[in-house]
């Protein structure tokens, strides 16, 4: 296993299997009275948001917690940051307090990266998303996603998604999920397909492992997963598009398109839900979406890349046999 | 070196036969062989190459305002060191050159530093903006008597004052250099954009954004019979836009950095912002297309954008970091792998790109000169069989953001004349 995580295009298939096997047994400690194991007891863990992000620091801190590690949260805005301290200063200042991982997210594409390899720190390094670059757990809790629904919960175990068909769609050229999502999935064997306007497709895409299509309905049929993609309002002040309206026709996901799906194909959205803009009010609550699944499922991701990382030593939470393989 | 008369001896004049360079005073007083050395004090230069004292017209001296990336004397010394006599000051310093009192200081202070030329370029509009034109002629008329124009940093992009300004300029022979970058093209941008910045998710810069204005601004020079200079290209099909105006006779000028003859954006997947430059890195397809059109002239010279800065504005990450990269102490190293050792310049070629045909363009008196008898004495002795890996705490400028540390590049300028006086001896600054 890597020292840090920041990309999904770094992780090769057998890792991404190991992180989707070891987050079922994560999960299975969700199932328990007490969901709580005792693995990086005494590890201080920093969640370090230069960004805005409720869910995802609530995730990781529900995994951290869960993982019995000790956990510092700290948002950019009321920080020094604002008064100007730099990334560099403020990891090291967090180091030099004995931070054992730090959880990162930042506006900045790269911002991980950079202080993964720059040498400011020593401490392993986890992508909470960066700026429109990666944001791998998003894209393992999504794959964690698939593999239950269209493999099986245990079915699944050591299994990758091997031939099956996930489409994407919205805004591709803004979308960190997007780009983690394709790396990891093609990683995985799965066949992705980006559907969205031309004008948020990044110039550059031709050399992504997926392919590319305008036109959502006739992708639909040949789909086991449909994530749709959140769309920012403001992109229509950009002229990306005409108006919302007409996204939504073209590009949103309603009840008639998802007809147009094969029956056991889900529908995934790595939230928060735009109603009305990319997925209607009746898709977002139908039983095929998986928006609620994904965010219980995110806990057991992280829970599974923090164990991984930071806990490899340690006895593994579950059953025997996989004790033996994670050790 | 106190004598007033110095012997070169067996110097490779633009790479030629060896031969001998007497100077008296300011001045080169003889060239030929078995010259005598009576009285003068030798400098064997068996091996090496001699070149006309090279001369910049894109360096950011960034003093006024940011003298903790640089000062006029820092930047002096560099361009010393680099083999420079002439450097042409950027004028997007704080407060903007963009008056006489401005770039009479700027003036002022190169004479003091004594190390090269400072030749300072004035503002084409008050503060930079882009909306009014800043007063030319006073600046011109000053002692500074600036004949190059530049918004550098930032582009003229209003059609109306771009053309004015080129029509106005030739009352008294300027030139305005433009910074081609269509504003709105290049909102949000971080690097080229193509393949990696698709990958990397930064905001892309797209070759259309400097060509679609260079396209214009030959156009407009055409339309008003003026001349324009185009700052450093950076795409092929800039280079495309240049020799298609050359070859309809309009009177345009072009140059490239050395960090363009050399790196990719390729680089940009590391995050660092050392390789965080304007114009950005391009591919090795543009590459590669700029130095075959250095070759033929289609680019007429060498530039370095030399833009210092400090430590902290590129030890973060790349978003937050400043553009640009310094360049007058490795220009000619980067010039001699990408152009000389690859065949595609000699060094009497090298001698017009980086010195005649820059003063040429800048209308610098007394530099770009012909090493011959009677000419000025700005020359460069260059060591071309040296090897070193580039370290930028050996270097003189303030600022140490290169792309080049750790990589080896070869050649090395061992001895600088300025009128006669030695600015560099033995790669030390005198």
């Amino acid at each position: 296993m890597m020292r840090h995580l920041i990309s999904a295009a770094d992780l090769t298939r057998d890792d991404a299997v190991l992180i989707l096997d070891t987050a079922e047994e994560m999960a299975r400690v969700g199932d328990r009275p007490i969901k709580k194991l005792p693995t990086l007891r005494g590890r201080t863990i920093c969640n370090l948001f230069f960004e805005d992000s409720t869910r995802t620091r609530i995730s990781f801190e529900a995994a951290e917690k869960r993982l019995s590690a000790d956990v510092i949260n700290f948002a950019a805005k009321g920080s020094s940051v604002s008064k100007g301290e730099s990334l560099k200063d403020t990891a090291q200042t967090l180091e030099a307090m004995g931070v054992d991982a730090v959880v990162i997210r930042h506006s900045a594409s790269g911002a991980p990266y950079r202080l993964a390899t720059s040498g400011w720190i020593d401490a392993p390094v986890i992508n909470a998303g960066d700026g429109t670059h990666q944001h791998p757990t998003q894209a393992l809790l999504d794959a964690f996603t698939m593999r239950r629904r269209l493999v099986g919960r245990d079915a699944g175990l050591g299994q990758d998604l091997a031939g099956k068909r996930i489409t994407l769609v919205g805004d591709i050229l803004h979308s960190r999920v997007a780009r983690s999502n394709v790396d990891l999935l093609h990683t995985l064997g799965a066949e992705v397909t980006l559907v969205a306007p031309p004008t948020l497709v990044p110039v550059g895409v031709e050399t992504w492992p997926c392919e590319i299509s305008y036109d959502l309905d006739s992708v639909l049929p040949k789909s086991d997963a449909v994530m749709m993609l959140r769309v920012q309002r403001e992109r229509m002040n950009a002229a990306f598009f005409p108006t919302e309206r007409e996204y939504s026709r073209r590009y949103g996901l309603d009840g008639d398109r998802m007809a147009k799906m094969p029956e056991h194909a889900v529908v995934m959205h790595p939230g928060p839900m735009v109603r009305g803009m990319e997925i209607t009010a009746e898709v977002a609550d139908s039983d095929r979406c998986t928006v609620v699944e994904q965010v219980a499922n995110g806990v057991s991701i992280r829970m599974a890349v923090l164990y991984l990382l930071l806990g490899g030593s340690e006895p593994a939470p579950t059953t025997p046999a996989r004790t033996e393989e994670s050790k | 070196m106190t004598m007033s008369k110095i012997l070169i001896r067996g110097a490779q004049i633009l790479g030629g036969e060896p031969q001998d360079v007497l100077i008296d005073g300011e001045t080169i007083e003889a060239v030929g062989t078995g010259l005598s050395a009576e009285g003068a004090e030798v400098i064997e230069a068996a091996g090496r190459i001699l070149l006309p004292g090279l001369v910049d017209l894109h360096t950011h001296l960034r003093e006024p305002g940011r003298e903790d990336s640089e000062t006029v004397l820092t930047g002096t010394r560099a361009a010393a060191s680099g083999g420079y006599t002439a450097v042409f000051a950027m004028a997007n310093t704080f407060p903007v050159a963009d008056t006489a009192g401005v770039v009479e200081q700027v003036w002022r202070l190169g004479k003091q530093s004594g190390y090269c030329d400072v030749q300072p370029i004035g503002a084409v509009t008050v503060g930079l903006e882009g909306r009014k034109l800043a007063e030319l002629g006073a600046m011109h008329d000053s002692a500074a008597g600036v004949t190059v124009f530049s918004d550098d940093g930032k582009c003229v992009d209003d059609a109306v004052i771009m053309r004015r300004a080129l029509e106005y300029v030739k009352a008294f022979g300027g030139v305005v250099a433009q910074h081609a970058q269509e504003p709105r093209l290049t909102e949000g941008a971080q690097m080229n954009e193509g393949i990696v910045s698709a990958e990397l998710g930064l905001g892309g810069w797209p070759a259309v954004a400097e060509e679609s204005i260079i396209a214009r601004d030959v156009l407009l020079a055409e339309h008003v019979g003026s001349r324009v200079h185009i700052c450093h290209l950076s795409t092929a099909g800039s280079v495309e836009i240049v020799r298609w105006a050359k070859s309809r006779g309009i009177d345009v000028t072009a140059e490239v950095t050395p960090h363009h003859l050399l790196l990719t954006d390729e680089l940009v997947r590391t995050y660092n912002p050392v390789y965080k430059v304007n114009p950005p890195l391009r591919t090795e397809r543009d590459v590669l297309a700029l130095r075959e059109a250095l070759a033929d002239g289609t680019i007429d010279i060498v530039a370095t954008d030399h833009a210092p800065h400090p430590h902290e504005d590129k030890d973060c990450e790349w978003a937050a970091a400043a553009m640009g990269m310094v360049g007058l102490e490795t220009a000619l190293s980067v010039v001699q792998r990408t152009m000389v050792e690859t065949g595609l310049l000699d060094w009497a070629g090298v001698a017009d790109r980086m010195s005649f045909a820059p003063a040429r363009i800048g209308r610098a008196r007394g530099h770009g000169r012909p090493v011959s008898a009677g000419e000025p004495a700005n020359l460069t002795l260059v060591d071309p069989a040296y090897r070193g890996v580039v370290d930028p705490a050996g270097f003189a400028s303030r600022s140490r953001n290169t792309p080049y540390e750790g990589r080896e590049l070869p050649g090395r300028v061992t001895h600088t004349f300025l009128r006669g006086r030695a600015t560099l001896v033995d790669g030390k600054l005198a």
